[in-house]
Parts: C-alpha cells; structure tokens; sequence
C-alpha cells in the first residue's frame, strides 16, 4: 500500500526537478533556432558581423544548455526511480517516445553541438551551417517527442488496459503521435521557447544600447530577436486558445480550476477576471466578471456551456461506482488468469477501471467502498483550483505584456530610433524574466491542472509513485535540492560574467566602449566583403 | 517460434547493443574524467586531455539517455522494478553524472585554480562513480534483487542500500571501472603526445592488465553461485506477469547457458582476447588498435553476463518465482516492431553522423591550440 507522505513527497520532487529543467530547455529551444537564422545571415551576406553574433550567443547558449542537458538526465530516470507504477503501467506506451526522442532527436543535437562549437575553424561555412541547422532541428523534434509522451498523460490516446498483463499497451502509434492534444502542445510550448530565446536576445542586446557598447551587435541582434519575437508571440496566444479548446474537452476538470467555475450556469456564462477560489467551501470571493466571455473564450460561441466542479464532481461519482467492478474483476484475474467470468464482468465496466482505482486509496477492498469514500474520491477528481486558476492568469497576462513589447519593439527598431529610447530599453532589459516565469505557470496549469491523476481518467497519482521510505524520499529531496542551487549559482555567475564581458570584438578596447567607430569600420569591411 | 518471441530477443540482443555503446562512448569519456588528474599534470594539461573529448562527449552522453530509454521502452517492468529498487545507487549514479556537462562546460571559463580544481574533482567522481555503479549493478544481477510485486504488479524492495554493494559487485564495479580507464586511456593515446600520451600509456597497459585479471576471478566466483533456472512459466512468445511462473536455485546454474551451447564460449574469448590484446596494443604505441580492442573487450564482458543470465534480466532473491525474464518483462509486440522499426532507421544514421564527426576532428590535439583557442574547453 502506497504511503501518502511519500506520494505527496514524491510530486514536491517531480516538479521542483521538472520546473528547474524547464527553466533552461525553453532558451536553448528558441535560441538554437535564431542561432541558426543569424548564421544564415552570415553564410548569404559574408558580413563578419553576423558570424561574430552568432559566437557570442553561441557562448550564452552553451552556458544555459549545460545545464538543459544535466537536469535533463534527471528526468529520464526519475519515472523509474519515483514513479515505478506508472512506468511499469503505461511504459509500453510512455517509454516508445522517450527512446524515440534519445533515438531521433537527443543524438542529432548532442552530436552537432560539439561540430557547432569546435568545428568554427575545420569546417565550410556552409557546413558550419548545417551543423547549426541540425541543433536547432534535434532540439526542437526532443520536444516534440517529450510533448508527445507528456500529452499521452493529459489525453490518453491510441492505447488500452490488457488484463492479461495488467497494465496499459499502445493500440496505435499514429493516434498517440497524431493527438489533438500533442500537436497543439507541441507548437504552444516550442513556440513558447522561441519567444524566450527572443526576449533574452532582446534583453541582453537592449543593456548593451543602454551601455552604448558593442553597438552595432546589439542593434542587430535586437532586430532579428524582436522581429522573430512577435510572430512567436502571435503563435504562443493563437496555439494557446486552441490548446485551452481542446484541453477543455479532454480534461473539463482543468478547464473548471482554470476558470474558477464552481457552479455549472446557462449560456452565455460569464468568465472570473479576478476571484479568490475557497476550494473548501468551493466558492470564489470577491469575483470580477466579464459577462458572455467564459462562453466567447472556451467554446467559441455564444450559446455554448462547459461544466462546473457541481456536476463534474456528480459524474466522477458516477463512474466511481461503475469502476469499482472492474478493480474487483482484475483482482479477480490476477488470481486466476483468463477466468471468464472475471474477464466478462472486466469488460463491461473496463472504461471506468481509473476511477475505481480512485476510491481504493481510500477502501482497499474496493467493493466494500462506503458512500462517504466514494463522495471523498469523487471530490479529489477537482484538482487544486486557486493555483491553476492564478498560475493561468499569470501566464496570459505575461503572454500578453510580451505580445504589447514585441509590437513596440518592431515599430521602433524599424524606425531606427530604440537606442534613443531608454525608457523602452529598460523595459526590454526587465522583460527577460517574464518568458521563463511564463513557462513555469504554464507548466503548473497543465500538470497541477491534471491532477489527481498521472494519465487523465485512467491512472491515479497516489498508485504511480514508487513505494519508498520517507526517509528516502527526504534523502533525495535534500540531494536535489542541495546540487541544484549549487548548479543554478554557478550557471548565473557565469551567464552574468559572460554577459558583462561581452563578445570578443577583434578591434575592441578592454571593456568594449567606444565601440561605435569600429564596427562602422567592421561594417565597411563587411560591406565590402559582401 | 512465435513472432513475438523473435521481437523479445531481437530487443534483447539491441539492449546489448545499446548497453555496450554505452559502456564503450560514455566509458571512454568517463575514463578521460577519472585519469583526469593523473595523465594532466598542470592545467594546460588537463586542459589537453578534457579537449580531446570535447567535441564529443555530448553525443556520446547520448547512448546513455538512450540505455534509459530503450530499457523504458522495451522492457518497462524492469525499468521501473530496477530503477525504483536500487533508489540510493541511481541518485548517485544521477548525481554524479550531472555533474559531468557543467564540468566540461564551466571549467575553464573561469582562470581560478581553486575553480577549475574543483571541477576537476567533479570530473573525477562523475567518472569514476558511474561506471563503478554500472558494473556493480550488473553484478547484482548474478544474486538477484530482493523485490517482489503486489496482485495489480506493484513492486516493493525490500533490500538496502548496503546490501547492493557485496562483494562481487564491487568486483565487477572494479572491472567496469578498469574497462572504462583503459578506454579513456586509450582515447588520450590517440590524441595527446608526449608526457601526457606516456602517462595514458602507462594507465591503459595497467588497466587492461587488472581488468584481465578481475574477469578471470568473476567468472570463477560465478561458477560457484546459486544461478537461477525458470522450472515452469507460461511458452515464450505468450503475454504473461511475473506472477505466472517457478523458479529454483541451482548451484553454477549460471554456467548452464554455456555448457548447453559450448560455441556461446567464443562471448567470454572475446572479452579476454580484446583486453590481453589491448594491453599489448596499447605497449606498442597502437592507440587506435587498443581503443578497438576495447571496445571488443566491452562486447565480450557485457555478451559474457548477458548469455550467462539469459532468459533472466533481473532475478528476485526474496521472491525468486517473480523474476523478471526477457518474457514476462517486455513491451508489447506492437511496440517492440515499432522501436524495432526506429532502431533499424536510426542507430545506423547516428553511427554514420558520429563517425563523420570524429573524421572532422582527428589528429592531435596540441597545447598552444588549447591556449590559443577561445572555443576550447
């Protein structure tokens, strides 16, 4: 029997471990790729300048996917080491991404980075550039694949329970690669990490015009950033919505937290701008509300509705007791293999086995299930909504503000005339959070959001974790924790330090003032070149 | 035979193959990692070896991301029985490896010596400990682990962490952590000249010399071991649990596989050919040859431990009948054609493109190159 403690301790891990790692796979998804656009640049103008900013935020790149890659191979084993039922349960179907991903994605990328870094001066440019290419492409087809598998959790398709050999087992693989759920997230997320490679472009390239150093780098790699930037941007919100449409339909729970809705109501249903979720008297206090736009946002239209915790909670109990059967019968089978009544009885209420596993956390002779536990383990189905509810609004609005920046940023980069903005560049240098703090919340509103589940509807939280000790789960805890700050000190130093210093401009003084006259010159040159 | 069957031990043989890339690419880089500070003498030294693999550790951490995976994917009982069972040994297996990018990474964007020392520790243990994990864990293979399985197949370990290190994975601890210096060894040979090539000299001939001498003792210790023999289970090629099955103890049951087919011998050979050749490759000065030779030693250890165990991947001694076996732990048949269809496509591609890479960056490295590059690690 799973000891809660640890369950709980076990999901503290999971996301402290898997937040950290997003923190550093968004920039080295978006920047792989505007590294690739500015060495183009490069090899089709000849212009010094282009191979130069490539360099320097090849640098900056370096320094972040490190750790991308470190906090990655935590990731790889912390299935198997923390949540051992889940990988044994669904990793017929979960595992065949993952090694995909190592297989198709993990080893192009690996591979071509050290060409990317050490082949500057054995290589052809336009062999350089490939090389580049194929980083940009192996990092972006990784997410793809971790997205397919995560999306398998949040909207399982393309598989089925076998009783047989207890566990879950792939049906389809296009399904499963072809999901709704996949394609949309996949393109909100990488997407998602072109905008922060371009904010932290922007940003650094805007304290440099602030220090009127390294100028006519910073100048152009603002543009390139911002110009990438919006139509990124515009990509994140548009994919955003269609994930929240689609999202909706597979999880209405989620949707229910995102939105604060306790009560199911009549079309047109009004959306919660502002409230404060009580998720134990499941009501929101002080509420500020648009009228019509709930029904406006998640469904497209003025007459559609989408459920509330009231009626959610209603149905889970529903299906709660229609899966209380299908645990029995596969404990029944799993005494006597292949005994006909058992797989008859399976069968017909196999499509609500989750949900009987949902009370037995709570009965662990589920047929002797009380109405209390039932009422108890339909009401877990709700996952935490203040959080969900927050960490989605933070996110959009985060989304927005960037959207708003990038607009300007356009406008004044085109006009020439950002550097005598300074108040804009601030701006620019303090918006370099906001995409990684973006990134976060929006993980919390898809994984805190799809709880109290690891695969939506079919495999509960609290079976998945591993049966460990606390004193283990506290061990490892204080082991992550420990190396971890360790590791972020490190890497922010030397970011920080690499920033300072700046690229290596060959005509450069020390500090790189002054910089103007020379890379006018250095443009001459390029010109000339070209 | 059932077509199911011929997918199990299909993506059986590719486990292997996938565990001896990995054994042979990131051994060979943790090799370098745990010679480190023996065959660098000064910073430019060190500096030296660190940037003959530089270009390539990345990929070559890649086979390992892959282990995981391809474990995951196609034996998923075993992934999760395994990973979740040797808890403490993974998290410093863990621990110590991601240690590994941001040594090669940050070492030496800093001058301070006190920095780059402490890197070079890190180094140190993020070569040393893995590879001495991954032999350790084979060993432990040979006695069973002390897990058993609940009616709806969760496992529970009932073992410590003490007890995953007796001596007989610490001797194949030992043997995988040699194998791995001789690799590094032979890598620094093949790049470095003078002082630091005789220093990786002397290593590698030491090296192969004990690895000899600790695969002759495991496989005598092995031949007086309890070996496991499934009695009664449901055909292969049928799905099943390990719930379904008998098994009993039988003293030098592990030499069973050998004595049943006497050609299976050459596996074993190998291993000892590749190593007692290795060393002598290795005093010639054939760098390349002894890496070679290596990576066949490689082959002969992990194929030598594979055949032994065979049909077990990872035998219970609490519970002995819930063994895990190439039958009742792997994936489906759908998946195992689908990975197999990957497999085929890919492993091919990324040899071709790693090869292509470590043609761009033969030769030497010198250290005025080292010092005079700013991409340099």
């Amino acid at each position: 029997m799973h000891d809660i403690t640890v369950v709980d301790l076990s999901r503290w891990q999971f996301a402290l471990t898997a937040l950290y790692h997003f923190l550093f796979v968004p920039l080295t998804l978006g920047l792989s790729f505007l590294l690739a656009a500015m060495e183009t640049v490069y090899v089709t103008t000849g212009k010094p300048i282009y191979r130069e900013i490539t360099q320097f935020w090849g640098k900056l790149f370096l320094i972040n996917f490190a750790l991308g890659v470190a906090t990655g191979l935590t990731m790889e084993f912390e299935f198997g080491t923390n949540w051992s039922f889940y990988s044994s349960f669904v990793g017929d179907i979960f595992g065949a991404p993952l090694a995909i991903e190592g297989l198709m994605a993990f080893f192009l990328e690996a591979t071509f980075i050290g060409m990317m870094v050490f082949g500057w001066d054995r290589l052809k440019r336009g062999q350089h550039l490939a090389v580049t290419y194929m980083v940009a492409l192996g990092s972006n087809l990784s997410a793809l694949w971790i997205l397919i598998a995560n999306s398998f959790m949040q909207a399982p398709e393309g598989a089925s329970f076998n009783p047989t050999t207890m566990r879950m087992e792939l049906g389809s693989l296009t399904q499963l690669i072809f999901s709704h759920d996949a394609q949309a997230k996949f393109v909100h997320t990488s997407i998602a990490g072109y905008v922060t490679g371009a904010i932290f472009v922007a940003g650094v390239s805007a304290w440099y015009l602030l220090q009127r150093r390294h100028v006519e780098l910073a100048r152009r790699s603002f543009r390139m950033a911002v110009l990438f930037g919006v139509l990124a941007t515009a990509g994140v919100i548009t994919l955003g919505d269609a994930l929240g449409f689609i999202g909706g339909q597979a999880q209405p729970t989620k949707l229910a937290a995102m939105e604060g809705l306790w009560k199911s109501e009549p079309a047109p249903m009004p959306f919660n701008l502002i409230a404060f979720p009580s998720q134990q008297e499941q009501l929101n206090r002080g509420q500020v509300q648009v009228p019509y736009a709930l029904s406006l946002l998640v469904t497209h239209s003025l007459d559609g509705t989408v459920p509330g915790v009231d009626q959610l909670e209603q149905a889970a109990a529903a299906r709660i007791r229609d899966g209380i059967p299908a645990v029995s019968a596969l404990q029944a089978l799993s005494a006597h293999p292949g005994d006909p009544a058992a797989l008859a009885q399976f069968r017909s209420h196999q499509k609500d086995l989750g949900y009987g596993f949902l009370v037995q956390r709570y009965a662990a002779d589920v047929s002797k299930a009380t109405d209390e536990q039932i009422a108890t383990a339909a009401r877990d189905t709700i996952p935490q909504v203040a959080p969900i509810f927050w960490s989605f609004r933070a996110m959009v609005a985060m989304g927005l503000a960037m959207l708003a920046f990038f607009v300007l940023a356009v406008i004044y980069s085109m006009r020439n005339n950002v550097e005598h903005k300074r108040w804009f560049l601030k701006i620019a240098v303090w918006m370099i959070p906001v995409p990684f703090l973006a990134c976060e919340t929006g993980w919390l509103v898809a994984e805190l959001g799809r709880q109290p589940w690891t695969v939506y509807g079919m495999l509960p939280t609290w079976m998945s974790a591993s049966t460990h000790s606390v004193g283990y789960m506290v061990f490892s805890l204080i082991g992550f924790v420990a190396l971890y700050t360790a590791f972020i000190i490190a890497e922010m130093y030397l970011m920080v330090r690499a920033i300072r210093k700046g690229p290596d401009e060959p005509h450069a003084s020390g500090d790189g003032r002054l910089i103007n006259d020379r890379s006018q010159a250095a443009r001459v040159a390029g010109y000339a070149e070209g | 035979m059932e077509l199911y069957a011929v997918l199990q031990i299909t993506w059986w043989l590719l486990l292997g193959v996938l565990l001896i890339g990995l054994a042979v690419m990131v051994g060979m880089d943790m090799g370098v990692g745990t010679i480190l500070r023996y065959v660098g003498r000064t910073d430019l030294e060190r500096r030296v070896a660190l940037n003959i693999i530089g270009p390539h550790w990345e990929g070559n951490q890649v086979w390992f991301v892959l282990g995981g995976g391809a474990v995951f994917a196609a034996f998923p009982l075993i992934y999760a029985t395994a990973f979740s069972g040797f808890y403490v040994v993974m998290l410093l297996l863990l621990w110590s490896m991601i240690m590994r990018p941001l040594g090669f990474e940050y070492r030496s964007k800093l001058p301070s010596a006190a920095w780059r020392g402490t890197w070079d520790w890190a180094l140190f243990v993020s070569g040393l400990v893995p590879m001495v994990v991954f032999g350790a864990a084979f060993g432990n293979l040979f006695h069973g682990a002390p897990f058993h399985f609940s009616w709806n197949l969760t496992s529970t370990y009932t073992g410590s962490f003490l007890g995953l290190l007796n001596p007989f994975a610490i001797l194949c601890g030992l043997l995988s952590a040699a194998l791995s210096v001789f690799m590094g060894a032979a890598t620094v040979m093949n790049g470095a000249v003078d002082a630091i090539h005789e220093r990786a000299r002397t290593l590698a001939r030491l090296s192969a010399a004990l690895a000899i001498v600790l695969f002759a003792i495991g496989g005598i210790w092995v031949r007086g071991m309890q070996g496991f023999v499934l009695t009664s289970s449901p055909a292969p090629g049928i799905a099943q649990t390990p719930l379904q099955q008998a098994v009993s103890l039988v003293d030098g049951a592990w030499f069973g596989n050998f004595h049943a087919h006497p050609l299976l011998w050459i596996v074993p050979m190998l291993g000892f050919a590749g190593m007692l050749l290795g060393l002598l490759a290795a005093g010639a000065r054939r760098s390349h040859l002894a890496w070679w030779l290596g990576a066949v030693a490689w082959l002969g250890v992990i194929g030598t431990a594979g055949v032994a165990l065979f049909p077990f991947l990872l035998p219970s001694s609490s519970m002995p009948a819930q063994s895990l076996t190439v039958w009742n732990a792997s994936s489906s048949q759908l998946t195992l054609t689908w990975m197999v269809g990957f497999a085929a496509v890919f492993v091919p591609l990324v040899v071709w493109y790693t090869s292509w890479a470590f043609y761009v960056m033969r030769g030497k490295v010198k250290a005025e190159h080292v010092a005079a590059d700013e991409h340099a690690y």
